[in-house]
């Protein structure tokens, strides 16, 4: 039988293998991510899968963190916005939720950067109505979304166009 | 207290039977908001999202059938090629949640919550569903109508595992209709699914939201077979009316937190018109 989680168990976050020990079992993703590896990027706030802002990559795929069982996570590659890019270099999906103005109070911004790279691996010209229907499940308070689409299309146009990595 | 991870289905229903009462976890959508709530007390769990047997499915072109394993998600459930053999339920599965919940969500987790509101279950309903269960010590299959017995209450046994279901492919139009409060991210306030049988000449709906399980409407798909002309792919304004009204009398909504009886016993009759309406375009 696989993994069974009793004291420690492993995670594969951004690359790194990371132990997590005294976990209670029911611990979500999220909250190993932010209370135990003090990985703060991915947002606690609805924690029913509603708002988004726990967006993470596992095996590449888009998820609420907050859905995920930590424990039953082992083996799987883990991606949060702090592995996206370094402290101090932004991507392309980052710099141009800056340059749109698509970054208010900030607190959906990681979890929108999430979904974002996700939508453009899925498609590389998204349609206005495709990118809302790929980003509906972030909810943003703030910017009224308008800002945001601008900063999806921007980054889809400089990848066709080449101008970013 | 323990996290259990099979990676095949031996394995699983082995684990199952060691722990009959532990709480079995597929895409997390709807446990883990009840564990984070902490309105469950933990036992073991079983994560079968790993298990490679669930998330597979067949076609099979002589059957005319397709068996869906209880891990596939509604993502690939959404998309081409499932989406082609079962449309009703492809659509249902787009209407589910928002990406993420849809790249996680399964649809042996619809069947295993079964909420009355599932968005997958109207179109298993219409579809004449088969749902696969396992144990340790056999499998044994169950029509949906039988499988389901009440709002998230199921035919399933103590150290049963649901590890797919049978459908047919059908000719003929099919689609998923839903009210709800917005557009994503929205639990159904009343839903329909309705499927064509061209071959038979005959149409079948199930109502989602509107009663105690998924509602299939005998006497509304008895009088469409007299109304319909397949080949023409017609319907009269006028039976049209009549079946919405006969689909509302046969829904059994209750007023909760979510709306009142009264609206979706209306709203149920406009999306049943609305998909005949779609099924048979010329009037």
């Amino acid at each position: 039988m696989a993994d069974a989680a009793d004291e420690f168990y492993v995670l594969h976050v951004n690359g790194a293998a990371r132990e997590v020990r005294d976990a209670w079992v029911g611990e979500s993703l999220l909250f190993v991510l932010r209370e135990r590896l003090g990985l703060m990027g991915s947002k606690g706030a609805c924690e029913q899968g509603e708002c988004g802002s726990c967006s993470v990559l596992v095996d590449g795929v888009l998820v609420c963190s907050c859905l995920v069982l930590s424990a039953a996570s082992t083996g799987q590659e883990i991606t949060t916005i702090e592995g996206v890019a370094p402290v101090g270099a932004p991507n392309d999906v980052q710099q141009a939720f800056v340059d749109a103005g698509a970054v208010q109070c900030g607190f959906c911004t990681p979890g929108l950067i999430m979904a974002t790279h996700a939508l453009l691996e899925r498609t590389t010209s998204p349609t206005e109505l495709e990118i809302r229907e790929e980003l509906s499940g972030n909810i943003c308070r703030c910017t009224g979304y308008g800002r945001i689409i601008d900063a999806v299309q921007r980054v889809a146009v400089s990848r066709r166009d080449g101008v970013s990595s | 207290m323990a996290v259990i991870v099979p990676r095949s289905l031996p394995d699983a229903l082995r684990a199952l039977a060691d722990a009959p009462e532990a709480m079995v976890l597929a895409g997390g959508t709807d446990l883990m908001v009840e564990i984070n709530g902490g309105h469950l007390r933990l036992h073991d769990v079983i994560a079968v999202n790993r298990v490679a047997e669930l998330c597979s499915w067949r076609h099979d072109p002589s059957l005319r059938s397709l068996y869906i394993g209880a891990g596939v998600t509604y993502d690939e459930i959404s998309q081409s090629p499932l989406a082609g053999w079962v449309p009703a339920l492809a659509q249902a599965a787009r209407t589910v949640g928002s990406p993420q919940i849809r790249h996680a969500a399964t649809i042996g987790g619809n069947l295993g919550t079964c909420s009355p509101a599932g968005d997958g279950l109207p179109p298993l309903a219409a579809l004449d569903a088969v749902v696969h269960l396992a144990s340790a010590t056999g499998e044994r299959t169950l029509p949906f109508a039988e499988y389901m017995v009440g709002p998230k209450r199921t035919a399933r046994l103590t150290g049963e595992l649901i590890v797919g279901v049978t459908v047919p492919v059908l000719h003929g139009w099919q689609g998923y209709s839903k009210v709800g409060v917005r557009n994503a991210m929205v639990i159904a306030t009343a839903s329909a699914a309705l499927v064509t049988d061209a071959a038979a000449g005959s149409v079948r709906i199930a109502l989602g939201s509107v009663g105690p399980t998924i509602l299939r409407c005998a006497e509304a798909e008895a009088f469409a077979a007299t109304a319909i002309d397949v080949e023409a792919g017609s319907v009269s304004d006028a039976a049209v009316a009549e079946f919405a009204a006969i689909v509302r009398a046969a829904a059994r909504p209750i007023d909760d937190h979510r709306s009142s009886a009264a609206y979706r016993r209306h709203a149920v009759g406009v999306l049943a018109a609305r998909l005949l309406r779609r099924a048979f375009p010329n009037g």
